[in-house]
């Protein structure tokens, strides 16, 4: 089967271009990207004054699979995914029961093999049931296919544990994602801690939470000599500490999630419980900082963190509600919207920060379009605008921060491995 | 949320779920009609036919007897039927949610919802759930808008008018739902407001909703034409950070001493129910310059008012 995606505006900054590019794929892999390529194919793609790019890299997403069916499954969320334009997923091991050891990820990779619409790839957990105490057989995560470590959803709060996971990690080649929040700061909080905070009447999480937990875990990174990444960066007080490391020559990486450069604490002053996340929606403050900690480069990485709920434990008291924003449908329209057509990032850098960038960190060969290449890809129109609304999602769950929000840039196609998995209805 | 335009002297909302959400004209309205409601407490026959046939429950998930009574006395002064629902927080957890409990108030018929809970934000959630009205009788930290409101319905009375008085609340302000909806409320009005608590229970940014705050417990009393006094709520002291009791009388305590360096007239309220010796010593809440109890009654007329607005407010009004 060859597809030949006709007159779109190619970004891929691995391959430095950004030019009108035809791309001809042919079973499965990208065999031409050039000026014009006349051939006869199965299918041709107009993409005139659309943007074709690689398929995004998402490496945080809950699937929620083993366990929590009701609010997500392998296939929904990949499903979710191809809508998207993401291509490759990270699935987070907070599931029920955690991925904590070899069996957990047989099982997981067998659901994946049966069910899963894009790529996905298992982080393992650091931690038996994430519960911090003891550390995982991570070269039998290893062996069985997990790609990296994180406990997220809960930090390591043991710095002995976490220095031990570390020089593991390094040694076995995973990639250490850190949850970074000082759970003896942030207790019970559920908003932001602040001005919102006290006109909420509710407990607030304090920035300290964060950032105290972002230092003490980079340290431990200098002093293994492993490399770490930072998991949904939500203060500038990071931002800080990590463009520092990063300075200092300490191999760190970094992502946030578009609600933390798109929504701040304001947004919950009615209450509304698809904005209560963790970390929090911060100050307007924190979100200029972050925005230019993804321009200046600080902030390597864009991803979801894609948090499916049921409305069960959505539509109750505000401090019983779950934490978390579903985001895989939104992530690249939010982008666009609150990145590129406000001029901050150029289409390039958004590329590299959703798809080449946590390719490189997950060691991965996905994220380019270059030629040879598993041919992952999204088509996007820029300017099409469209409004989130509960009745949008494919997501097993609707749980977005973003619901009733107008966003610009659609995804009109997601192409994997050669296979037309989605395309926009007309 | 009750977000209506509101044109002078009418009644737009479907609920009161704080001050915050209301405009100087629409306190002023229930502050009004309280004024009338107050006279029939005097009354040897304490009724009016206002709310026949209507019927209110107060759904209490925290233990309350003042605020609880208050309305129930005040929905009966008006003819309406009353029901008690008292319920156990925890049950709600693990039983029927408190949306589906409005519901089937709902269904049952009844007019108005008032509604007490220990989680900020929960009267905003059952009002959105609902079609029949709601009022907020407390949630968490966050309002408790007909103290609120019968704390300025006392002060006007005392003083004849809001604007330009200097009020001082007194004690933990960060866990207090009365602070915040005199906060709204006063400022509102144009009185100047100044919170007075240590450190620790004075939340961050406060000034920021047009107050001043301050440490000082001189500096607090020293203009101020009125002082609220808040129950120090020693229970949410999970961390073991408060004062201790006699330490806070100490630093903080409302006394004689101190009031002889207050202005002469100057007016005490507390919303009750009062820790003699802790944050108030007996002298002042029993002495001249209180209105503790004048608040009670009060607090009678002032819920008066708000049934009965809320009880003309027109159907499919938004929420």
């Amino acid at each position: 089967m060859k597809i030949l995606i006709k007159n779109g505006i190619v970004i891929d900054p691995a391959n430095k271009i950004n030019s009108a590019m035809d791309i001809l794929i042919d079973q499965g892999k990208i065999s031409g990207v050039e000026k014009i390529i006349n051939i006869d194919v199965d299918t041709v793609i107009d993409a005139k004054d659309k943007i074709v790019m690689p398929g995004i890299v998402d490496m945080h997403v809950h699937l929620r699979e083993p366990g929590r069916e009701d609010k997500e499954t392998i296939a929904s969320g990949t499903k979710a995914a191809a809508k998207g334009g993401v291509t490759t997923i990270l699935a987070m091991p907070n599931t029920l029961p955690a991925i904590d050891g070899a069996e957990m990820v047989d099982e997981l990779k067998n659901i994946i093999g049966k069910t899963a619409n894009v790529n996905v790839l298992i982080a393992g957990a650091i931690t038996m049931g994430r519960l911090g105490s003891e550390l995982c057989d991570i070269a039998a995560l290893k062996n069985h296919g997990a790609i990296a470590l994180t406990d997220d959803g809960s930090s390591v709060d043991d710095a002995d544990i976490m220095l031990k996971a570390l020089a593991r990690a390094k040694k076995d080649k995973l990639v250490l994602i850190c949850h970074c929040e000082d759970k003896s700061l942030s207790e019970k909080g559920v908003v932001n801690l602040g001005v919102i905070s006290t006109r909420l009447g509710l407990r607030g999480i304090s920035n300290e939470s964060e950032y105290k937990r972002v230092e003490r875990d980079i340290g431990l990174a200098e002093k293994a000599g492993a490399s770490i990444h930072i998991a949904h960066v939500s203060c500038k007080e990071s931002v800080e500490i990590i463009a520092n490391a990063k300075k200092k020559g300490i191999k760190v990486t970094a992502e946030t999630a578009p609600h933390y450069f798109s929504l701040s604490e304001e947004g919950l002053l009615d209450y509304n419980t698809n904005m209560k996340i963790n970390p929090p929606l911060r100050s307007k403050e924190d979100v200029a900082a972050i925005k230019q900690a993804l321009r200046q480069g600080i902030i390597d990485i864009i991803a979801s963190d894609h948090a499916p709920h049921t409305e069960n434990e959505k539509d109750i008291e505000f401090d019983y509600a779950e934490y978390g924003t579903i985001g895989l449908e939104t992530e690249l329209a939010v982008s666009v919207t609150e990145l590129i057509h406000t001029g901050l990032l150029t289409w390039e850098s958004l590329v590299e920060k959703m798809c080449y960038g946590p390719a490189k960190v997950l060691g991965i060969d996905k994220g380019t379009l270059g030629i040879g290449r598993d041919a992952d890809i999204a088509i996007v129109a820029p300017e099409k605008e469209w409004e989130v609304t509960k009745e949008c999602f494919v997501s097993r769950s609707n749980n977005s921060a973003f619901l009733g929000k107008k966003l610009k840039g659609a995804v009109e196609h997601t192409i994997y491995k050669g296979n037309i998995i989605y395309s926009m209805k007309p | 949320m009750t977000r209506t335009v509101n044109k002078k002297s009418q009644w737009t909302h479907k609920d009161l779920l704080g001050l915050e959400y209301l405009s100087k004209e629409d306190i002023e309205l229930i502050l009004d009609t309280a004024d009338s409601f107050r006279e029939i407490l005097d009354r040897p026959i304490k009724k009016v036919p206002a709310l026949r046939g209507k019927t209110v429950v107060n759904l209490f998930y925290e233990p309350s007897t003042r605020t609880r009574v208050s309305f129930e006395i005040a929905a009966k002064r008006l003819s309406a039927d009353v029901i008690n629902i008292a319920t156990e927080t925890s049950s709600v957890k693990k039983g029927e949610t408190l949306n589906d409990t409005g519901k089937n108030i709902e269904a049952l018929k009844a007019d108005i919802i008032v509604v007490r809970h220990n989680c900020s934000g929960a009267a905003a959630m059952l009002a959105r759930h609902v079609n029949i009205s709601v009022v907020n009788a407390g949630d968490g930290w966050h309002e408790h808008p007909t103290q609120g409101l019968l704390d300025i319905f006392t002060l006007r009375k005392k003083t004849g008018n809001i604007k330009g008085l200097n009020v001082s609340i007194v004690g933990d302000i960060a866990h207090s739902r009365v602070a915040r909806s005199n906060i709204w409320g006063l400022t509102k009005l144009g009185a100047n407001v100044t919170v007075c608590a240590p450190g620790m229970l004075i939340p961050p940014g406060i000034e920021n909703m047009g107050i001043r705050a301050t440490e000082d417990i001189g500096e607090a009393l020293s203009n101020a034409d009125a002082i609220n006094v808040l129950r120090m709520q020693f229970e949410r002291d999970e961390k073991g950070a408060f004062p201790k009791q006699m330490e806070y009388f100490k630093k903080f305590g409302i006394t004689d001493e101190r009031l002889e360096k207050a202005k002469k007239d100057i007016i005490v309220m507390h919303p009750g129910p009062i820790n003699r010796g802790i944050e108030i010593s007996s002298k002042v809440a029993d002495g001249a310059n209180s209105v503790i109890l004048e608040q009670v009654t009060n607090g009678i007329a002032v819920r008066m008012a708000v049934l009965f607005w809320l009880s003309q407010a027109k159907k499919g009004l938004s929420k």
